[in-house]
């Protein structure tokens, strides 16, 4: 079998650690601070990573689209191995929705020519799970989602897919897009070599015009959605918080009486 | 300005639709006058008796997918529809695997973005949604501003379903164009995982389990206590990572949303990513040894202590009543 190309899509984030700030006029979430990888994408950095096989030619490719140059996130996918990364990155992209930012991943996807494209369900901070179904959609190609496990087979991939009910096996010829749940695999830590190999490995930054893109269709020019309003959600009012001091149990068998749960 | 034509996506369950898609077509009958659903599978009489039920009129079938996974046809059925019967004000589609995968496809093909995550629909002016965000602790509303159809992907149990009490639905066949390549993917087979007792999503008691029960076999004390109380075992996805139990188990913003009666969360800190799977609980009791956990904000009942202690004095005393 010829060479893989595996395209792995990873986000790069603010720190979720760090208090969210939301900028007052757009309400959208402030990205001008320092991004990481996101902590979803680094499971599928590392399938992408098991799944390729570096001494038959198989390359892991990144692909992240980001403000301000941010390479950050993408030096630790470099570091864990990835071979090299295609950054959009673009002033006209600032305000982009789900479906830009998937026309955007799908441009610069195409250049690579793929047999599998990695991404996570979803991000951390985003959470919409339904861009890269979106870069399915627009590439022509089938997608497998919530994939707990996925093995190579010749030209087609298998999957495992979570369902409501326990799993089904899934088949796919390649090219394919699949989503990965956290937890399918434990990513790897960079080693320092990793991290010194990652400084010179290739990233290549390109804008909307270089894919090819109509600078109406992304941005806030090209989001058909907008936020109107953030406001406080009606809390639980304060409960009772006792320490155990071998009452516990009998606190609690109280508290399921009064609410006659038994 | 009440909308004149809904359309949601009726997805199959084990006899007629799942249940957050009757919660959808109960709310979309207070939105629009016409509400309409979409359906797939071997049994589409039996999803038009309870879609009608529950306020729809008419129920397009896409048909039996044999081993496609729905995302790619059922998609492609819809975008033909809006091409031949023109568009709705709006498509509401549960937040479920495979509604998540429409509604995604749908988008890319009707260029129409889609807004996910939604846990309110408001008609004011226009259609507005809210979404739970920073772990529940505020509401954000957001709108369409380009021309419709409007997609929104709606959380479970965001919404009471309530029938309507009309007559089944008409079912109008609806099959799907060839995807080609899109739709290459296959089903071989499928597993299920066989769970006793009530479905977690459904059942008035939860007894969640998280990684402060330290090891896999300590998850027998939540089923143990979920058993006695007539409830369902549930878990965060810390210990579903870590394989303690299957994903199925899994409460929160991935997982399950759940509003049972009483949630007992064992051992769970309270990211904001568990919190919106169970914040509508009607009583919440925790116990967690950090008495600064996040979990405890949103408890009525806060025992801060060692579940491996609390636990087993609970069971004992719940065996003890008989
Ligand atoms: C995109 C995304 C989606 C996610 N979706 C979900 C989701 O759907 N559901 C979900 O649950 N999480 C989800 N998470 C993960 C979430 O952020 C947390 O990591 C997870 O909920 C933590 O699980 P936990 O509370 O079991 O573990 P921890 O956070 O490690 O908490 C363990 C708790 O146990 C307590 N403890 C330890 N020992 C004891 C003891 N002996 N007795 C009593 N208490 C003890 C500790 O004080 C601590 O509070 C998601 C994360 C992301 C990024
Ligand atoms: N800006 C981006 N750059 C690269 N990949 C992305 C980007 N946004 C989303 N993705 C990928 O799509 C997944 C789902 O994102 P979301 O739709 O935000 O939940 C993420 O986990 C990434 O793998």
């Amino acid at each position: 079998m010829q060479a893989m190309n595996v395209v792995v899509c990873v986000k790069q984030i603010p720190d979720p650690a760090a208090p969210a700030s939301l900028d007052e006029s757009t309400h959208t979430l402030d990205r001008t601070g320092k991004l990481i990888l996101d902590d979803s994408d680094s499971y599928g950095v590392e399938m992408a990573l098991q799944l390729a096989d570096t001494e038959a030619g198989d390359e892991v490719v990144l692909v992240s689209m980001a403000p301000n140059g941010e390479v950050s996130g993408l030096r630790t996918a470099l570091a864990m191995g990835a071979a090299k990364a295609l950054l959009v990155s673009d002033p006209v992209l600032a305000g982009t929705d789900a479906l830009g930012t998937a026309k955007v991943l799908a441009a610069a996807i195409r250049r690579v020519e793929p047999d599998l494209v990695i991404a996570a369900t979803e991000s951390t901070d985003g959470y919409t799970g339904t861009l890269p179904v979106q870069v399915a959609e627009i590439l022509g190609l089938p997608s497998v989602t919530f994939a707990k496990s996925i093995s190579i087979d010749g030209s087609n991939v298998k999957v495992e897919r979570q369902t409501e009910a326990g799993y089904d096996e899934v088949e796919s010829p390649m090219p394919v897009v699949v989503t990965v749940t956290a937890g399918v695999v434990e990513p790897r830590y960079p080693s320092f070599k990793g991290i010194m190999a990652a400084k010179s490995k290739p990233v290549e930054t390109l804008t909307v015009a270089d894919l090819g893109l109509d600078a109406s269709e992304v941005g806030v020019s090209g989001s058909r959605q907008e936020i109107v309003d953030v406001s406080e959600a009606e809390s639980r009012s304060g409960g009772e918080i006792v320490v155990d001091e071998g009452d516990g149990a009998d606190r609690i068998v109280a508290f399921l009486e009064q609410i006659k749960v038994i | 300005m009440a909308m004149e034509k809904v359309w949601v996506l009726a997805e199959p369950g084990d006899s007629g639709p799942v249940p957050v898609a009757l919660e959808l077509l109960t709310q979309a009958r207070s939105l629009a006058s016409s509400v309409e659903a979409i359906t797939w599978g071997t049994d589409a009489a039996s999803v038009a008796g309870v879609a009608g039920e529950y306020g729809a009129s008419r129920v397009y079938d896409v048909g039996d997918l044999g081993g496609e996974l729905p995302g790619a046809p059922v998609a492609g059925a819809i975008a033909s529809l809006v091409t031949a019967n023109g568009a709705p004000d709006a498509l509401l589609i549960p937040a479920t695997y495979d509604g998540r995968d429409v509604a995604g496809r749908l988008s890319a093909k009707l260029d129409r973005p889609v807004l996910t995550n939604v846990t309110g629909l408001v008609a004011d002016g226009d259609l507005k949604t809210q979404h739970l965000v920073f772990g529940g602790s505020h509401v954000l509303t957001a709108r369409f501003t380009g021309e419709g159809p409007g997609i929104f992907v709606v959380r479970a149990k965001s919404f009471a379903a309530e029938p309507s009490g009309g007559g089944p639905a008409e079912v109008v066949a609806a099959p799907p164009p060839d995807a080609g390549s899109a739709n290459a993917a296959r089903i071989l087979a499928r597993h299920v995982e066989e769970r006793s007792g009530p479905k977690l999503d459904e059942a008035s008691v939860v007894v969640s389990g998280g990684r402060g029960l330290t090891a896999a076999e300590n998850y027998a004390l939540i089923e143990e206590l979920a058993n006695l109380l007539h409830g369902a075992p549930g878990a965060s996805r810390a210990i579903v990572d870590a394989g303690w139990v299957p994903y199925s188990y899994q409460v929160g913003q991935t997982g399950k949303t759940v509003k049972p009666t009483v949630y007992v969360a064992c051992g769970i800190s309270g990211a904001t990513q568990h919190l919106v799977g169970m914040k509508g609980s009607k009583n919440i009791v925790a116990i967690n040894k950090d008495q600064d956990a996040p979990i405890f904000s949103v408890a009525d009942l806060g025992i801060v202590g060692d579940v491996h202690k609390v636990l087993p004095a609970l069971i004992d005393a719940l065996k003890a009543r008989g």
